[in-house]
């Protein structure tokens, strides 16, 4: 189980941008994260994954546990070893290298080749637009076949928790479907999943539970039906129901729901 | 029509001879920086440091060969039913795991916990950490030129008019051997993380891959290639007396060839080298006669070269676009 709690982050000693994260991923979860531009999914990510260190960025207060044990003092080669793998924003793909180099740079924490090899097999078997381009630059695929490399390459470790940091962004609605149900088939073969996502309907639409954030802190969580029904999430994360077409922020809602409340 | 009478002239045996004398030697002289170039490159790719070190680290591999060969003779004290020749590549190898070592034992103590810092500023303590070690060896070994005692020494094959050198076609082997190992380390579990460090740090650790590890190995290999290119520039023909403490200077011939090939290139590094290698080779016996070039016009001709593909290619013949941030 992942247990953010609490959790400060400070880029550069000064820019706060995480301001008391808590989220929970149960095993066996699909859990969704959801939140608009800037509102630190990434950071959440780099957080829990070792992976500040890189962008100057600190943990000030709360902890990230995995399993019981505390993981947002460790580097990120020991938590991949730990099981928890990611599929990071913007694919990452290494463009220059083969797609089937790009799988080795997955596999470098398997212990034995033996695993190396079902995970390639389980992954071949997931994507198989990927067995024909097995030797091609993955700088020459395209954007849907790159993100599926992606998750391939972060199945290669044998993930007990996948992260998955926007992966429908840039995609056309027929391979966000794809994704959709391929993360589905991942969480269905025994890997939790944190679906980080703006598309919230799509996100929604298979987790179990779901996280709304907005400027470093959770605004609202429940279980996806009791978000998808609500009301707010509907005309500000779903799209539905919108008038006026600007974007109110989700604080902007409450303040407005307790002025209602108020006046009435 | 004036072409065709030039090269009649040309080819009269004398200048046929010439013309081999000097592909050979430029060839021999070419795989030497090609070495150089592409130890200094694969830290560079691996880490983004511009090692101003690697001279220094050429000649300190130059100077264990002379301890281990020549002053302890070790491995061979114990191997005395060798044979001599190979006592004495034993004795080279040793001294080339011992600069590796020493590469590593700079990335960890130096290097790695200047992660992050400006690339200028890691750059200059690699100049403070090049005059540290040629400082150290020469206390040690003494200012006076070093021989190294190889078994090849002043052997050469005659062909006609063209004389080859045994270590001038031991270099070359050697350089072959060297690609040859690195082509495969880069298809290993390990240099396949390296690849993937290269091309993106962030996303390599995203893998688990640990970026330390990797920085170390680079900085092993790295320096073990400036060994192999010291070595090789101190012996017969190039450095006749032996290691000295300008041996180190073979880095500023070696920096051109990198330039040439691109900074960030494994191929441009063994092409730069290639021909820098040669238009040194032919500017000093074509050119060395034109008295108003001056006599060490060969000396800078690999800068001429550097500056006149940098016109053309700003980024080297392989390089690519982005190293410009550097
Ligand atoms: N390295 C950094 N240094 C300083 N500030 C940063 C850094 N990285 C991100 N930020 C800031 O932190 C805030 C949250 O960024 P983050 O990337 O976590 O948001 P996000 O929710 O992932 O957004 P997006 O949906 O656009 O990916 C932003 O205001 C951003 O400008
Ligand atoms: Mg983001």
């Amino acid at each position: 189980m992942l247990e953010v709690a609490n959790l400060e982050v400070v880029y550069n000693d000064v820019v706060l941008v995480l301001r008391g994260l808590s989220i929970e991923v149960r095993d066996g979860q699909i859990v969704a994260l959801l939140g608009a531009n800037g509102a630190g999914k990434t950071t959440s990510l780099r957080a829990i994954t070792g992976l500040l260190d890189v962008h100057e960025g600190d943990v000030t207060k709360g902890h990230v546990n995995w399993n019981g044990s505390r993981i947002d003092d460790k580097d990120a080669s020991h938590i991949v070893r730990a099981g928890i793998s990611q599929v990071m924003e913007g694919r990452r793909v290494f463009a220059e290298m083969s797609v089937d180099d790009n799988l080795k740079t997955g596999a470098i924490t398997n212990k034995s080749s033996s695993s190396e090899k079902s995970a390639y097999q389980r992954v071949m078997e997931m994507f198989p637009a990927l067995q024909s381009r097995r030797k091609d630059s993955a700088g020459y695929l395209s954007g849907g076949e790159q993100q599926m490399l992606a998750i391939g390459r972060a199945l290669m470790s044998n993930p007990k928790l996948l992260i998955l940091d926007e992966p429908s962004l840039g995609l056309a609605p027929m391979l966000v479907q794809q994704i959709r149900d391929i993360i589905v088939d991942i969480n269905k073969q025994g890997t939790s999943v944190l679906l980080i996502e703006q598309n919230a309907s799509m996100a929604l639409s298979i987790a179990d539970y779901g996280y709304i954030m907005e400027t470093g802190k959770v605004v609202m969580n429940g279980e996806s039906s009791k978000l998808l029904g609500d009301e707010d999430v509907q005309e500000f994360y779903l799209g539905l129901r919108t008038e006026g077409g600007e974007r109110k922020s989700f604080k902007d809602v409450k303040h407005y729901k307790r002025r209602k409340r108020w006046l009435s | 029509m004036i072409a065709a009478l030039v090269i009649a002239q040309a080819v009269t045996p004398n200048a046929i001879d010439k013309f081999g004398n000097a592909l050979a030697s430029g060839i021999a002289l070419g795989a030497i920086y090609a070495i150089l170039a592409l130890g200094f490159v694969i830290i560079f790719k691996a880490t983004q440091v511009v090692n101003f070190a690697h001279g220094g680290i050429a000649a300190f591999g130059a100077y264990m060969v002379v301890y281990f060969a020549t002053v302890l003779n070790v491995p061979g004290r114990w191997l005395s039913f060798l044979p001599f020749g190979v006592q004495w590549t034993l004795s080279a190898i040793l001294a080339i795991l011992v600069t590796a070592l020493l590469g590593v034992i700079i990335e960890r103590i130096v290097i790695r916990p200047m992660i992050g810092k400006a690339l200028f500023a890691v750059a200059m303590i690699t100049l403070g950490v090049d005059l540290i070690i040629r400082t150290i060896t020469v206390d040690y070994m003494g200012n006076q030129s070093r021989g190294l005692g190889d078994p090849w020494g002043a052997g050469v094959f005659v062909f006609g008019g063209i004389r080859i050198a045994h270590t001038q076609v031991v270099t070359v082997l050697v350089a072959m051997i060297a690609v040859g190992l690195l082509a495969w380390f880069f298809r290993t579990r390990t240099g396949t993380a390296m690849r993937a460090t290269a091309f993106d740090q962030e996303a390599a650790m995203a893998q688990g891959i640990s970026v330390g590890k990797v920085f170390a190995i680079a900085w092993g290999i790295g320096a073990a290639l400036a060994a192999i290119g010291g070595i090789f520039s101190s012996v017969f023909p190039r450095g006749a007396a032996g290691v000295t403490p300008f041996t180190a200077l073979i880095a500023f011939r070696a920096f051109p060839a990198v330039i040439i090939g691109g900074l960030d290139s494994i191929s441009g590094a063994i092409v730069g080298g290639m021909l820098v290698g040669l238009a040194e080779v032919f500017a000093a016996s074509y050119l060395g006669s034109v008295s108003w070039l001056g006599t060490g016009f060969a000396g800078i001709v690999a800068w001429l070269l550097m500056m006149a593909v940098l016109l053309i290619k700003p980024y080297g013949i392989f390089g690519t676009e982005e190293v410009r941030r550097v």
